[in-house]
């Protein structure tokens, strides 16, 4: 069992389509500059660095090194973790295992991304393997698109059901003054913008964004003495599984049932819905805000729609998902999931300024990745 | 002394590179075993697991799951049933051309028959003509064989 170890520190930039203002390292030195003052700590605080993105999307390589001007990490322990999509969330946990091993103790993790650089789809497409799946892949929308498709005509989903997930993120992003979009849609107008690949529209996808995000894990000993209120990790989970696009069971969410039950199992969560105050979930596009709350368990499938239109997952719900705006409104790939981790922690540490979800105790951050892998994480007021 | 500063008049500039990069990815014994079927007879293979019992399409040597070698292949129907599917509509560069893809097209995941995974691919469909989850396809075989996966140039929908 690994030591207990808390968050005690989250940067992040203000992010937008295109920050040609900076370069990579300097985008990163952003969020990092934000997270060492928002844990009043120095860069001679931190031990270690564990920090992500996606190779591809700027083709720059050995990022750990590339980036210590950025990163801070001049001579010290770092490693480098990509792991697509759950890049953000697979560096917190890394983070989370350094401290938890009891070799540090304190831990800076980055993610971060500057979508501008590339075709983005064309740069997802070189994630598909080569010989199989190159040919007739189009990247991350259409993969969606074809997991929507079978969702579905299983259920009976509707497209304005997806439209309302997308109307509540960007509801929500309006609070945030570092998402990339931070206007609000109807219902609506979801269903008045373009057709990109069936059933998917332009505002039932995620844009893509420049951005950073850090954020700071600390020991036991030193978590309460440098934080007055650090969010503790409960439980964390990886379910990574192949890359076989043909191999993916386009009706069940495998890896995020998995990820899920396995937090809820290590956090002694048993209702979720009841017991989680507000929730910061990987939704890149509308439909997962339906099919992904099944798969995680906040209600039996098919019945997300109702959970949705219900209001409970609106701020001043019972369980507010994304007060951030969530991936939505902004996405910068290997930022995006640590952003829920560090959206997650600053709700529980009651800094969340006007995103702000009141009396926060227990709450959950999810990563996805590729080909539908998940990581996931309870977070907590409360020492485990 | 030039100050650094937001008041002087000048764009910000990105440096663009467009790099061509040869790669050659092998395909294995059950791979190139593949292509010489279609190439041979325009027949369809898949692998069997041994634990699992489960087929693959394409053949592979590994079973992931179950972390077990296979050596079974198993001839599978050239036709299917489509499983998930959609319509790409937006532009996109292809990373293998440079270039646009040509877009509208549909792209789905079938499930061939015989095999128990899905099998990815482009469906071509007559003008008005609509491809839904749970329809029939059949591959449509290039007259050309260059062992790779145009040697199946599209699905066709098996129509009623």
């Amino acid at each position: 069992m690994g030591k207990r170890v808390a968050i005690t520190g989250f940067g992040q930039t203000h992010h937008s389509a295109r920050r040609w203002d900076v370069n990579g390292l300097e985008l990163i030195q952003e969020a990092v500059t934000r997270a060492l003052t928002d844990a009043e700590l120095t860069l001679k605080d931190i031990d270690a660095i564990v920090i992500g993105n996606m190779d591809h999307f700027e083709g720059i390589n050995y990022v750990d090194t590339w980036s210590v001007e950025g990163s801070g990490a001049f001579l010290k322990p770092i490693f480098k973790v990509t792991t697509g999509g759950t890049t953000g969330t697979t560096v917190a946990i890394a983070g989370y295992y350094h401290v938890a091993s009891g070799m540090f103790d304190n831990v800076l993790a980055i993610g971060w991304e500057k979508n501008s650089e590339s075709d983005t789809t064309g740069a997802i497409i070189t994630c598909s393997d080569p010989i199989w799946d190159r040919f007739s892949y189009s990247g991350a929308i259409p993969s969606l698109a074809v997991e929507a498709s079978a969702y579905m005509t299983r259920f009976g989903i509707t497209e304005r059901d997806a439209a309302r997930v997308t109307a509540r993120d960007r509801t929500h992003a309006v609070n945030n003054p570092y998402a990339h979009l931070r206007t609000a849609v109807t219902v609506e107008e979801v269903m008045r913008s373009s057709m990109l690949t069936d059933p998917i529209k332009l505002l039932d996808i995620c844009p893509r964004s420049d951005g950073a995000a850090a954020v700071i894990f600390t020991s036991e000993e030193k978590a309460e003495k440098i934080c007055p209120k650090p969010a503790w990790i409960h439980s964390v989970s990886v379910r990574h599984d192949t890359t076989w696009f043909g191999d993916i069971d386009y009706v069940q969410m495998g890896s995020l049932e998995s990820a899920a039950r396995e937090v809820f199992r290590l956090a002694d969560i048993r209702e979720p819905l009841k017991e989680l105050d507000m929730c910061e979930l990987y939704l890149p596009y509308s439909f997962a805000g339906l099919k992904w709350m099944e798969a995680i368990g906040f209600c039996p499938p098919g019945e997300a729609p109702k959970l949705l239109w219900d209001g409970v997952t609106d701020m001043g719900g019972n369980l507010p998902v994304n007060p951030s705006g969530g991936v939505l409104s902004t996405n910068c790939i290997g930022a995006t999931a640590l952003l829920r981790v560090g959206e997650v922690a600053h709700q529980i540490m009651g800094k969340a300024d006007k995103r702000q979800v009141p009396g926060v105790r227990l709450a959950m951050a999810t990563g996805f990745g590729g080909c539908f892998w998940s990581d996931a994480l309870i977070l907590g007021a409360e020492r485990p | 002394m030039l100050i650094r500063s937001w008041e002087r008049d000048f764009n910000l500039l990105a440096m663009e590179e467009a790099a061509h990069m040869p790669y050659y990815w092998a395909m294995g014994l059950d791979g190139s075993r593949f292509f010489h079927e279609i190439r041979n007879s325009e027949t369809l293979i898949g692998i069997r697991c041994p634990k699992c019992r489960k087929v693959y399409v394409p053949p592979r040597m590994v079973c992931g799951p179950c972390f077990a070698r296979m050596d079974e292949l198993v001839k599978l129907g050239s036709g299917g049933r489509v499983d998930a599917v959609t319509l790409v509509n937006y532009p996109f560069i292809d990373p293998d051309t440079g270039h646009r893809r040509p877009v509208p097209y549909i792209y789905g995941y079938i499930k061939l028959d015989g095999a128990d995974n899905l099998f990815s691919h482009i469906i071509q469909a007559p003008s008005g003509v609509t491809i839904k989850v749970g329809d029939r396809v059949r591959a449509v075989f290039a007259k050309e064989k260059k062992g790779r996966i145009q040697d199946i140039s599209y699905f066709e929908p098996v129509l009623k």
